[in-house]
């Protein structure tokens, strides 16, 4: 019964560190929207560089709201406390996504009140900001955040909060920590990269190209400068690990490496991800190919994959408190019962259902790439 | 001992408020238009008539304009439960949690995958592939909104969970108990049909426009058609839902059913208000015996118990008697006061207290004992948070006026749809009905909004009903934060929401293709 459930918390938090994975290879619509003026030098071209990204910007919303809703149903303490602590970060995230929702739909619509730049510097702030903020937040998991938890804090009747937060910045204090900035930056990176890569594949215009081409060598260079720092620093610092029998938690030297060598499919699955990523991104720059995301893409899963069940498996507090360490959420304390979990896992056997039409969507849409031509004759393109 | 501001509950409900609101412009014209497209489509599929593609089309347009404010909306409405209700996120997330997830893995996946598709896919997917997809959204549209429901109604009425003391958590016990729950299938049936009215006024408000300009005749006609037949069912699907609903509010909320009644005093053989003015100043505590708090009304005898539990005679507890408690429940059994329940409320809490601390020291027989006592007042664990009676009682005059919205309106538009459908072509010599089509419109936004008013705040203070008030539900947070965020919200949706009726008002214009 017991090891039952913690094999149903390990499977949660490999399908939430799965969803994580697959909402930063689908923020490269993210990376395409801060690249709108960079590489689409006319309006045709942004209107063609708009609607690439434009037929895709719902799954990256999709899946950020399954991330959210998955987490609340499997790990709900997280929820309330980080959603509700770190309140200012969240919101800012979520403002970004608010913005970008209705101004693909409004950018080039008559009678849109506001223009369409101002649409498209929407969508600009959410490409740019999305990322390092969603970075960032991502970056708490390993950094910690401040903030306290007294579940037996329910039975006083003026003051019932279970989870607190111990400043008064609620998450803004995140940005403070160069390490968590950092990985908001590798994101931002990585998505511009993705984004070159996805519209070689989807965009069939010469000049798009050339230019997707020749600014992959800087954000590349950028991208691998960021993320190996944040990775070396990650693996020579320390880390919050879970003592299994009493739960108590402690600060481990070189856990998160200590974890990589415990666990050595983990291991070979970030080694993995970072080849294939770093092959998409040799395939577009020293051959004619046009199919760089494609390995790029899956790189980038698993090497978020990777990084996500390092901050949670080998008995890791995954969301560290620097206020208490003993209020840090581990996946035993934080999680949901044994038989919501139990239904949820049922549920997930839709999952391959969702990812086999989601193919079959993206291959229908995808199979010509967009052509000016498309776009001239197109009455519903963005 | 810091204390939570009572300002904070006030401005974290009105940022809720203001968010769900919007979300219920957006919502029920993508579940409404999405059937009357599907359906137009359908034809088209059939008849390979370029007219329906055309037609099916120019709904899509609209739909498409509206779905991404939808989207928008729902995106801050799921994540305020963990940003503005922190509390409430542990204590129930256990089973809320789960249906908002299964919302996102099955139906939001579905629908906007394939939504991609509908719009960008027609010269890209054979016709058969396209209509799957057209359908699939609406589907999609419909299991998410399906979800949303069950987790909205849980909250209303909460089954199938007990309460872990060990972990200070309600926890699912009954998965299907959850998902089925009477209450949610008529929430869901409810709000999803009057989302198809809403979709089929809409069109034929749109439709009327065309025939008052003298342009698109065919397709106005042929549009209004479509979307009678479609809004007649859901009329006769809402009234009948809204039926059942009501009586399951008798049973389970009945300060609701009193709020909506504007019923202070309870009686055998209630009688219904049809119409009516409540005095501003009535109060369930400045009211004597007699005096009902109605300037004036029209009241139909009995029908309220009628309504209520198919009795004629049967007693409808008004809002006094709920809180003095001391009549006789459905079950048999007497109901407490409300002064009672506070009382039973505190000693559930006095008991967790208990046993956490016993927990502490690892003393098992007085865990065991907090134990009994906890789970035989946790019934009305949530009333020892409240302050007095008073409370208990939600806003009547709103509540009472939203209902009567929801209800006249409905009754309105089915009478339009019958003989819009009755006169068919001949509805164009009638420009007083074509501009009553149009004036329908704002009616059944009116209307729809109504109607959540009614079920949401009909069941303040609760945010689960009888186990968690909201102030032991909000997140500590510095009211200038909530504050900031709703302004923020209320700029930002309102803007969207005039640029959205500016394009529609432009595409509308345009017109169709045919």
């Amino acid at each position: 019964m017991l090891e039952d459930y913690v094999l149903l918390q390990h499977y949660w938090w490999f399908l939430i560190s799965l969803l994580g994975a697959l909402l930063v290879f689908l923020m490269f619509v993210q990376g395409g929207q801060s690249l709108l003026w960079c590489v689409g030098h006319t309006e045709m071209e942004r209107r063609m560089l708009s609607n690439s990204t434009g037929r895709k910007w719902e799954l990256t919303f999709t899946t950020l709201v399954t991330f959210g809703g998955a987490f609340f149903a499997s790990f709900p303490l997280f929820y309330s406390t980080s959603f509700g602590g770190a309140y200012w970060v969240w919101m800012l995230i979520l403002l970004c996504f608010v913005l970008q929702a209705f101004s693909y739909e409004f950018q080039n619509k008559k009678g849109n009140l506001l223009g369409s730049t101002t649409y498209r510097v929407f969508l600009l702030i959410n490409g740019v900001l999305a990322p390092v903020l969603i970075g960032t937040a991502l970056g708490t998991f390993f950094h910690g955040a401040e903030f306290i938890i007294n579940k037996s804090a329910l039975v006083d009747i003026t003051a019932p909060t279970i989870s607190q937060w111990s400043n008064s910045w609620h998450g803004l204090e995140a940005v403070i920590n160069l390490w968590n900035v950092c990985l908001g930056l590798t994101l931002l990176f990585l998505s511009r990269v993705l984004a070159r890569l996805y519209y070689l594949n989807n965009v069939d215009d010469a000049a798009i190209v050339a230019r997707c081409r020749s600014g992959l060598v800087k954000e590349s260079v950028f991208f691998l400068v960021f993320f190996l720092s944040f990775v070396i620093h990650l693996l020579l610092s320390d880390g919050f690990a879970v003592n299994p029998l009493n739960h108590l938690i402690s600060i481990e030297p070189y856990k998160y490496l200590n974890n990589l060598l415990a666990m050595p499919a983990v291991l070979a699955t970030l080694l993995l991800g970072v080849l294939l990523l770093l092959l998409g991104i040799g395939l577009a720059l020293f051959s004619r190919s046009k199919r760089g995301i494609w390995p790029a893409g899956l790189g980038t899963v698993l090497s978020v994959l990777a990084l996500l069940l390092c901050a949670g498996w080998n008995n890791t507090a995954y969301y560290p408190s620097l206020s208490d360490l003993q209020s840090s959420l581990t996946l035993t304390n934080s999680c949901s019962s044994h038989f919501t979990l139990k239904v949820m896992s049922i549920v997930s056997l839709v999952i391959p259902f969702v990812l086999l039409y989601i193919t079959y969507a993206w291959r229908a849409l995808d199979r010509v790439p967009i052509t000016e031509d498309e776009i001239k004759d197109d009455h519903e393109a963005y | 001992m810091e204390v939570i501001d009572s300002s904070l509950i006030d401005w974290s409900r009105a940022q809720f408020a203001l968010t769900a609101m919007y979300h219920w412009i957006f919502v029920p014209l993508t579940l409404g238009l999405g059937v009357v497209m599907a359906v137009m489509e359908t034809i088209y599929y059939r008849t390979r008539d370029v007219f329906w593609r055309e037609t099916a089309k120019f709904w899509m347009k609209l739909f498409a304009i509206n779905f991404a404010m939808g989207i928008a909306t729902g995106l801050i409405l799921e994540f305020q439960f963990g940003t503005n209700w922190s509390n409430y996120s542990w204590f129930v997330g256990d089973i809320f949690g789960a249906p908002l997830a299964i919302e996102g893995m099955v139906a939001f996946f579905m629908e906007s995958t394939f939504v991609a598709v509908m719009y960008f896919g027609w010269n890209k997917v054979s016709k058969r592939a396209h209509l799957t997809a057209t359908w699939m959204t609406s589907l999609g549209a419909t299991l998410s909104a399906l979800w949303i429901l069950v987790a909205n109604a849980w909250m209303q009425y909460p089954v199938g969970m007990h309460f872990n003391p060990e972990t200070v958590r309600n926890e699912m016990a009954d998965f299907w108990t959850v998902a089925l729950s009477p209450v949610a299938i008529m929430k869901f049936s409810h709000a999803v049909s009057s989302c198809w009215l809403l979709g089929t006024i809409f069109v034929v408000g749109v439709s009327c426009w065309y025939l008052i300009k003298g342009r698109h005749e065919r397709f106005a006609l042929s549009s209004i058609k479509v979307a009678a037949i479609i809004g007649l069912l859901a009329t006769a699907i809402v009234s009948y839902t809204g039926h059942k609903s009501a009586s399951q509010v008798a049973q389970h909320q009945p300060m609701k059913l009193a709020a909506a009644e504007g019923y202070y005093h309870g009686e055998h053989g209630a009688g219904l208000v049809a119409v009516g003015m409540l005095r501003p100043n009535a109060s369930w505590d400045n009211l004597d015996e007699g005096d009902s708090g109605f300037h004036w009304k029209v009241e139909i005898p009995s029908l309220l118990s009628i309504l209520a539990t198919h009795d004629p005679q049967a007693f409808i507890p008004g809002i006094k008697d709920i809180l003095a408690g001391g009549y006789e429940l459905p079950d048999g059994g007497k109901a407490l006061s409300a002064q009672q329940m506070m009382q039973r409320g505190k000693l559930a809490i006095d008991a967790l207290r208990d046993f956490r601390l016993a927990m502490e020291a690892a003393d098992q027989p007085a865990m065991t004992d907090a134990r009994a006592r906890l789970d035989s007042n946790f019934k009305y664990f949530g009333y020892g948070y409240l302050r007095s009676p008073s409370d208990l009682v939600p806003p009547v005059p709103l509540v009472f006026y939203a209902f009567r919205v929801m209800v006249i309106a409905t009754a309105a538009f089915a009478f339009i749809l019958l003989i819009f459908l009755m006169l068919g072509a001949r509805v164009t010599r009638s420009r007083p009905l074509l501009w009553a089509g149009m004036a329908t419109v704002p009616l059944v936004y009116l209307a729809s909004q109504a109607g959540w008013v009614v079920s949401e705040v009909g069941r303040q203070p609760w945010a689960i009903q009888g186990i968690l008030p909201n102030t032991a539900a909000v997140s500590k947070l510095d009211v200038s934060s909530v504050q900031i965020t709703f302004f923020i919200f209320l700029t930002l949706f309102t803007l969207m929401l005039i640029a959205e009726i500016c394009i529609m008002k432009k595409s509308i214009q345009k017109g169709p293709s045919v």
